[in-house]
């Protein structure tokens, strides 16, 4: 009776196992080498750029990156892994990619970084790349929770001239296909990616408006509230899934 | 200069295979693709890339629009002697990059 109680149990735990699949486990093999293998994955010129654009003052008379942060490997590890956070100045939630802007901003006194430009993906990307191997950690602070409801909010409703929301995909469907393509379960552990049909780096808001202009949704901005809500809302999610940036998605 | 990834043993055997690994960044724009203004993007591709060991050419190919971007070339050569080994990437709008690394054959 205790070896049946005990072979139960061990069913049970295994069917509770963490069903979590991080996108890098749905590409096909080659892919997927293409890449755990730095010298094959075509991020790390991402990541170079970003690293030369640490130690590089903007303008001559304003500081680099490294003036203040110092070695990254050292002060940005882990920090992706809690993006993105509240912001007690602003009062709003903040992603990585708003983080460098502000900073540029506001201490390099440098031109701005667009949105989607290949500097802040480059800078991004490196930030990002500290992290890799980290499990991702939200932060638990009480602000960040009502952004993370609203991001919830938006992931489950119908938009768009299709009418669908994210759920129905990517928690209704996760794992089948659409078309050719197979559906993820929308777990953002590789952002900024290298995307093949891209030809190039993208952040998760990119990524987010390829999905809303699928269903014929007009997309939020680059930067939104609704945008860092949702990205708030997946980093949760896949909370404890290790970053893999620069990761590779077809 | 476009930052590039490179994949060489710096020290091997005589005689063993060796695999080397060149990955470029460039846009290989095809030349077909209009812009968001409507307007073709001149073409803006790599034609060329040549590796050399020892001074000898021992892997080329020739590349052509329908190529993705930042393209990823593997190859595998003998290693017959200690030597620098050089790559060589040529393109449209005078596009030319060598770099070169050096093999160690004991």
């Amino acid at each position: 009776m205790k070896r049946i109680a005990l072979a139960l149990f061990a069913c049970c735990s295994i069917a509770s196992a963490d069903e979590r699949r991080s996108g890098l486990l749905d590409m096909r093999p080659e892919a997927q080498a293409m890449q755990r293998d730095d010298s094959m994955n075509p991020g790390m010129l991402w990541v170079l750029d970003g690293e030369a654009l640490w130690g590089r003052k903007p303008t001559p008379a304003a500081q680099s990156c490294a003036d203040c942060h110092g070695d990254a490997a050292a002060s940005m590890r882990g920090v992706a892994a809690r993006y993105p956070a509240f912001d007690q100045a602003s009062g709003s939630a903040i992603d990585l990619a708003g983080r460098i802007i502000q900073c540029r901003e506001a201490h390099q006194a440098g031109p701005p970084l667009a949105r989607e430009s290949k500097e802040l993906l480059a800078l991004s990307s490196f930030v990002a790349h500290q992290s890799r191997g980290l499990p991702i950690a939200p932060p638990e602070d009480t602000g960040m929770r009502a952004v993370r409801a609203l991001g919830q909010r938006i992931y489950n409703t119908r938009m768009g001239q299709l009418d669908l929301s994210c759920a129905q995909c990517h928690d209704d469907h996760a794992g089948r296909r659409l078309a050719g393509s197979s559906i993820p379960q929308a777990h953002p552990t590789g952002y900024p990616i290298y995307r093949l049909e891209w030809q190039g780096v993208g952040s998760l808001q990119r990524r987010l408006r390829g999905c809303m202009v699928g269903v014929r949704a007009e997309p939020f901005a680059y930067g939104s509230s609704e945008f860092i809500a949702i990205e708030a809302y997946l980093m949760e999610r896949a909370r404890g899934m290790a970053l893999e940036t620069p990761a590779i998605r077809p | 200069m476009a930052r590039v990834l490179l994949r060489v043993p710096t020290m091997t055997e005589k005689g063993s295979v060796i695999e080397i690994r060149a990955l470029i960044q460039h846009v290989m724009e095809t030349g077909y693709r209009p812009n968001a203004q409507g307007e073709l993007q001149p073409r803006d591709i790599i034609w060329t890339f040549t590796c050399r060991y020892g001074g000898e050419v021992v892997f080329n190919a020739t590349l052509s629009p329908a190529i993705a971007a930042n393209p990823f070339i593997a190859f595998t050569t003998i290693a017959t002697q200690s030597g620098p080994v050089s790559f060589t990437w040529e393109g449209d709008n005078g596009f030319a990059q060598t770099e070169t690394r050096h093999i160690t054959v004991t």
